[in-house]
């Protein structure tokens, strides 16, 4: 039953509307898990736009996060630009099921969340792709989905975006010490402070116009595949409303492990350093959401950060650390390929498989969660590792 | 398949010329202050630093601006 143009507007009709149509259920757990991806989204990303600032101390790790959430949350409402791209290409939204979205973000979730405990700063893109790929190629065939578009629009993307970065950095991070090189050094490190919280900051803006567009594409497809809105429909407000609150708690809840993984380990990182890295993340990313690519943050912002440790004189980059990441990336999408086709494939046996993959993606977070408190990394101890923390913060 | 080079070159591009403009100026203009300070300490006005680090930090936040803009448009 198609409802055309469900908007915030019509919300109060959701009773109604619910009734209607009787499959409400499993489109309300999805629209849940869609949240709790954005969530694990949130705080799996903190650290690209706000590691180097955190670890060269010119933002506080509290104070970097609150930023971070609230321009997450603007940057929401400031773009709709790849919701539409994701939704309309990558896999057949017309063989897609809401069952089918829901295996696809256990597969997202569940990668997240196994990444998030090793510190290690993968894709919640690729995740989410991965996941949906998976899911549907079980669900309705290998047909169903658009490797053409694939290979286009994540692929060569994924590639292309943090090589781009990188270099970017290099030739910023140069310049900026070659020009002041001569310049009074307490003045400098003075200006790249206050330069580096608002380079930061802008990369939050651009990560909230990029990854809460993932959530709002999915939310969105699920209101598609299950007739709620008519095919190429746009987000509704709701849908944009709910993806940048789900985002900007993740993002508060801080992934204080992927912080201390790129603004520690992947290299040592000063605040001219740190400025460049995030101008160049930003601008690659405003520039590529510009033009409707779905890049992912993370390899941007890695890239940026690689090639800053590169193009400062005596920075050493730990190429161990970057390698590590660099497999993680490749298995991202094949990892959460898999397990999203394996909760396809346990969902086929209808309502009670769909209810035991709901069950046991609550178990895995669970453990994660518990997991995580045998060694915790926390807003105080996030950069012990270079430098001693006052008391008072 | 078509993969769009052309896009993907463009945003390359665009971000090297963005970052180079903005971390360059950015740069220059912290050469400004500290010829300021310097020359403050040595009694002098220093006014001459000061105008070039005003002139470009103003273009640094126009082009800040302007790709917010375009983010805010598009």
């Amino acid at each position: 039953m198609a409802c055309k143009g469900f908007s915030v507007y019509h919300a109060f009709k959701w009773n109604s509307y619910a009734r209607r149509v009787n499959f409400s259920l499993i489109v309300g757990v999805v629209i849940v898990a869609a949240l709790a991806f954005d969530f694990t989204n949130g705080f799996h990303d903190t650290a690209n736009a706000m590691a180097t600032s955190i670890a060269t101390g010119a933002l506080k790790p509290r104070v970097a996060v609150a930023i971070s959430a609230v321009l997450n949350l603007v940057g929401a409402f400031l773009s709709i630009q790849v919701a539409k791209t994701i939704s309309g290409g990558i896999v057949d939204d017309t063989k897609v099921t809401p069952v089918v979205i829901f295996a696809g973000l256990v597969g997202a979730i569940i990668w997240n969340l196994l990444t998030w405990i090793l510190g290690l700063p993968s894709s919640s893109s690729h995740a989410l792709f991965g996941g949906l790929i998976g899911a549907t190629w079980i669900a309705s065939g290998a047909d169903a989905v658009h490797f053409g578009q694939v290979v286009q629009k994540v692929l060569i993307p994924a590639v292309a975006s943090p090589l781009v970065a990188g270099v970017v950095a290099v030739a910023g991070t140069f310049l900026v010490y070659r020009i002041t090189e001569s310049a009074r050094q307490d003045v400098v490190s003075r200006s790249f402070k206050t330069a580096q919280a608002l380079s930061a900051s802008l990369v939050s803006l651009a990560h909230g116009t990029n990854d809460a567009q993932k959530t709002m594409g999915v939310v969105t497809l699920t209101l598609i595949a299950s007739g709620s809105l008519a095919a190429g429909s746009g987000p509704p407000l709701w849908v944009i409303l709910s993806s940048g609150v789900a985002i900007a708690a993740g993002t508060y809840f801080g992934g204080w492990r992927i912080i201390n993984t790129m603004g520690k380990r992947i290299t040592e990182i000063e605040t001219p350093q740190g400025f460049a890295a995030e101008t160049s993340a930003a601008v690659t990313i405003l520039a590529s959401s510009h033009l409707g690519f779905a890049l992912s943050t993370t390899h941007v912002c890695s890239g940026g950060i690689v090639g800053s440790g590169v193009g400062r004189k005596l920075a050493e980059v730990r190429w161990g650390v970057a390698g590590q990441m660099v497999i993680a990336w490749v298995l991202t999408l094949p990892a959460a390929a898999v397990v999203g086709a394996g909760a396809a494939e346990v969902a086929r046996e209808g309502a009670f498989g769909t209810l035991s993959i709901g069950v046991f993606l609550i178990a895995i977070a669970l453990g994660v969660f518990l997991w995580s408190r045998r060694n915790p990394v926390t807003p105080d101890t996030v950069t012990a590792a270079a430098e001693p923390i006052p008391a008072t913060v | 398949m078509d993969i769009n080079w052309g896009a993907l070159g463009t945003v390359a591009l665009i971000a090297l010329v963005v970052v180079a403009a903005v971390t360059g100026l950015f740069a220059l203009g912290v050469r400004g202050l500290s010829a300021r300070v310097a020359a403050r300490d040595s009694g002098t006005s220093g006014s001459a630093g000061l105008t070039t680090a005003v002139l470009c930090f103003a273009v640094c936040i126009a082009v800040v601006g302007y790709g917010i803009y375009l983010t805010v448009t598009a």
